[in-house]
């Protein structure tokens, strides 16, 4: 079962019974600062974060996670840190999730900044208890603290071959105060034990055995379940409805019209429709079914994705919002020896996790309970509160495993389904979408079309490059009729790291009709698929092998500063100093790739290999894919190489299972998947037309180097995704001539 | 109706249309089997009926009446099952979610067929999506568990 912890009722504990534990809480204030501080002495300046750790009077060592676990390996990566500072045996800890409180600082389990915000502060959580365990341990053998020896849940004193046991000192350290910084010591990096290993996932018995709370799992006395007719177009609205059909099938309970979403932006706000509730899933699913609902005309109706295609060609053509300009892009092009020019087509995409969304929500004495399965519980809480006009305070958000998210599970409208639900009704309603719901009524990855256009000199060295991207922008979602895009443009567009005098990104402007969201990795999708495709294509145009013409446009190894080079790239919001874009990491990542997969080595006739690299969120990776192409057009990938510079990791082998997985992720989007609009409804609605790769196509072999590293830690949970399209479409074109510009790849290859 | 789950017998007051998915996860609580599409298209709602792997979410109970019906929950008391330990050396889970469906249909191919070769595992298992991509991480399981052929 799931633990989760409520900081609310256990933050001024110091000492005491909780449950007949004597419980140390330990908190860490203030992120920037990194500082340890006292429990009680709360002010504006150390409320924004804290952090738990709890040494139980049996030894046992609670650790609280904060961000969500959707199969990243969150919980055992922050179990690691926590653990291996504090010198707790792996068998004695155990792990608690968070509910939702700003206090913890940011939940938000989005954008591949887990370990990133919190690798520091959790191992000064960890030293803590060690320096606290030895000073208790030296008070009670009355020598140095220095004398003793902190070692996997023991406190040695070796001159005289005493041992306590973590149990004996758990009293002991309850009364103390926790230390300064200053007093603290972190473990030097040859004496982490289970950071950078690959420790098994905490979780991993539950999951083999089915005992992993999912949302959907959550199971409490009386609860109703909802099953949500939802508009077939965003901002339309019920009319009319007759559930008297409805209301006639054994186990249906109520019918309940949800408030109504009436104009933009739409936030992460519920899409309105008709829920039905009933004793069970299929009771409430079977009776939503026989609604007869008349739904009104939306603003939204007039889109149609095939025809938005030409719409973004010419919002393309007339790009004019800069990003990075440097030289003069115009004037090098004219004077190239040779220009080439392309456009890539990328369509709407869906996350659909396998765990369709889903949550559980009662009201009780005023407060709101959700279980839900939320990328950041403090959203649900900020949602629900201004939905049902109560106090965040009072929305209890308790997240429960995440069967996959993908970044659809950042979005809340489905525990705000819920928590009206339960309010409206005054029972405990499990809303469950069905993969129909999940697949219409999503907050769809953006499509997009870019141009992009090059030249090079008489020796096929690139001089100049143009790149014209258009999408509707996610800023749309929040702000309504927006078409400027804002942090999109810094994800594979205005971080071109090429060693060229004469460069240019550019935006055209088109708008939202569909509610628009991230997707694990987001713009990268798209800006590399296409630019990593156009090198390629460049590089054939210059008759020059595909990775020496990289590694000359990387040029020299360098930190490249972007401000200074015409470029508004704002670096995920790292500080440039301690996360430098390191052009030596880049090449690295290149040449290890294409090392492991023997570039250059002979291949039969209808194969080829083709390589991609990107740095995104930090973290540098390049991919290297192999494919056959059969006469017929069909495809197989007998070995997929990657190489990752993630600087320091904490799991290396869920860095591992990242990059594999990242890599399927991106074959599905490069092979089959897309979502297409007409009259502003979606056409797709399960896996038979929302195709995603399946074990036959998936590649025999994905080979994964993890690049030792001492730098910063970086994200791993997106920056897989990225290269793997345009790797693919480059073996492609390597093993049978045929250059793809538009995902999905389809049926092209058999026309 | 009755319904023989993991070796216990349970009276569930529902419509024979019912799918097996929902009878065994909301009227008997047993919710390590899951729901992903609802069509018999991802998988992650199999169980084994008569030793066979099925897609519960389009099994309608009239069809499980009377078969012996075996969840994750009976696969083994602890965990301790050929694939269920091989999912753990190989380190396959990363969301977990499919992985209940996954171990089934494993486990049934592997009682059909003991030695899997790469294109028998990729057919018994083309009809089990993993969104989070262990495709390979499980097929080096299945394959460290494939006797050799004799």
């Amino acid at each position: 079962m799931n633990r989760y912890f409520d900081l609310s009722r256990r933050r001024f504990l110091r000492t005491g019974a909780v449950g007949g534990a004597a419980v140390l809480a330990m908190p860490l204030l203030g992120r920037q600062a990194g500082i340890p501080g006292a429990i009680a002495a709360e002010t504006p300046a150390n409320t924004d974060a804290e952090l738990f750790v709890a040494l139980l009077d049996d030894g046992r060592v609670e650790i609280t996670c904060h961000r969500s676990e959707m199969g990243q390996h969150a919980r055992t990566a922050v179990a690691q840190i926590v653990a291996d500072e504090m010198e707790a045996a792996w068998d004695r800890l155990f792990i608690a999730q968070a509910l939702g409180d700003k206090r913890y600082g940011d939940q938000n389990t989005d954008g591949s900044r887990s370990i990133r915000f919190n690798f520091e502060r959790l191992r000064l959580v960890g030293a803590s208890f060690r320096h606290m365990l030895a000073q208790a341990a030296a008070a009670q053998w009355d020598v140095a603290a220095d004398a003793c020896r902190v070692e996997q849940h023991k406190v040695h004193h070796d001159a005289t071959g005493r041992v306590l046991d973590f149990a004996d000192l758990a009293a002991a350290v309850g009364t103390m105060e926790p230390p300064p910084a200053t007093a603290l010591t972190l473990k030097e990096r040859s004496a982490w034990r289970y950071i950078g290993k690959g420790k098994a996932i905490v979780d991993m018995q539950d999951i083999l055995t089915g005992r992993g709370v999912f949302a959907a799992d959550v199971r409490l006395p009386d609860t109703v379940v909802a099953s949500i007719e939802r508009p077939p177009v965003v901002l339309a609205k019920v009319e009319s409805f007759d559930a008297s059909e409805a209301l006639k099938v054994p186990g249906v309970i109520d019918v309940v019209e949800m408030p109504a979403l009436t104009e933009n932006p739409v936030l992460f706000r519920p899409l309105g429709g008709v829920a039905v509730l009933a004793t069970n899933t299929w009771a409430a699913q079977q009776g939503r079914s026989k609604l007869k609902i008349n739904w009104s005309a939306s603003p939204n109706e007039g889109y149609s994705s095939g025809p938005f295609r030409e719409t973004l060609d010419a919002a393309t053509d007339a790009a004019a919002d800069i990003h990075a300009d440097r030289g003069d892009v115009e004037a090098a092009l004219a004077a190239a020896a040779q220009r080439h020019a392309a456009r890539y087509h990328v369509p709407h995409l869906a996350q659909a996790p396998m765990e369709p969304p889903s949550a559980t929500a009662r009201v009780v004495d005023g407060v709101v309970e959700v279980w839900s399965c939320t990328q950041n519980p403090q959203t649900d809480q900020q949602l629900i509160a201004a939905m049902l006009g109560v106090e965040e305070a009072s929305v209890r958000v308790h997240v429960t495993l995440l069967g996959g998210a993908f970044g659809r599970k950042s979005k809340p409208d489905f525990a705000g389904e819920a928590a009206f639900l339960a309010h409206k009704t005054g029972r405990t309603v499990r809303v469950q979408w069905q993969r129909e719901d999940d697949i219409r009524h999503g907050f769809y990855h953006t499509v997009s079309a870019q141009h992009l256009e090059g030249g090079l000199d008489g020796d096929g060295r690139l001089t100049a490059l143009r790149h014209r991207s258009t999408f509707p922008t996610i800023e749309a979602t929040f702000d309504a009729g927006a078409e400027v895009p804002s942090f999109e443009t810094d994800l594979g567009l205005s971080d071109v790291p090429y060693a060229i005098d004469h460069l240019r990104a550019e935006t055209g402007r088109a708008p939202a009709q569909v509610r628009t969201g991230w997707m694990r990795s987001v713009a990268n999708i798209y800006h590399v698929f296409a630019q990593q495709s156009f090198m390629a294509e460049l590089a054939a145009a210059a008759g020059r092998d595909h990775r020496e013409f990289m590694l000359e446009a990387i040029g020299p190894d360098r930190v490249i500063d972007f401000a200074a080079t015409g470029s508004k790239f704002a670096n995920y919001g790292a500080d440039f100093a301690e996360y430098p874009y390191d052009t030596a990491r880049l090449r690295h990542v290149l040449e290890r790739a294409t090392a492991m997969a023997g570039w250059g080595r002979e291949l039969p006739k209808g194969s080829g290999l083709g390589l991609a690299v990107h740095r995104s969120f930090l973290t540098y990776v390049a991919t290297v894919v192999e494919v056959s192409v059969s006469e017929a057009g069909e495809l197989s990938i007998p070995g997929v190489w990657v190489a990752v510079d993630a600087g320091t990791v904490v799991n290396r082998d869920s860095v591992r299972n990242q990059m594999e997985g990242a890599s399927v992720f991106g074959l599905s989007l490069a092979l089959h998947s897309q979502i297409t609009v007409r009259d502003g409804a979606v056409e797709q609605a399960n896996f038979d037309d929302y195709v995603v790769a399946r074990m036959p196509e998936s590649p025999a072999r994905i080979e994964v180097e993890v690049v030792d590293s001492d730098a910063a830690p970086a994200g791993v949970g997106e920056p897989g995704t990225p290269p793997f399209a345009p790797a693919l479409c480059n073996a492609i074109h390597a093993a049978c001539g045929r250059r793809i510009r538009e995902l999905p790849i389809g049926d092209q290859l058999r026309a | 109706m009755k319904l023989n789950v993991n070796g216990a017998e349970h009276e569930v007051d529902a419509d024979p249309t019912m799918p097996l998915l929902w009878a065994i996860r909301d009227l008997l609580s047993m919710t390590g089997t899951k729901y992903g599409c609802g069509a018999g298209l991802c998988g992650a709602c199999t169980v084994h009926l008569d030793g066979r792997a099925v897609r519960s979410c389009v099994t309608p109970l009239a069809a499980a009446e009377g078969g012996k019906i075996t969840t994750i929950e009976g696969l083994s008391k602890d965990g301790s099952h050929p694939v269920q330990q091989a999912w753990a050396k190989h380190q396959v889970p990363q969301c977990g979610y499919c992985q209940p469906g996954q171990i089934m249909q494993a486990a049934a191919l592997l009682a059909e067929n003991p030695s899997p070769d790469s294109d028998a595992i990729d057919e018994a298992m083309k009809g089990n999506i993993c969104r989070c991509g262990t495709y390979p991480r499980i097929k080096a399981a299945l394959l460290d568990l494939a006797e050799p052929a004799s």
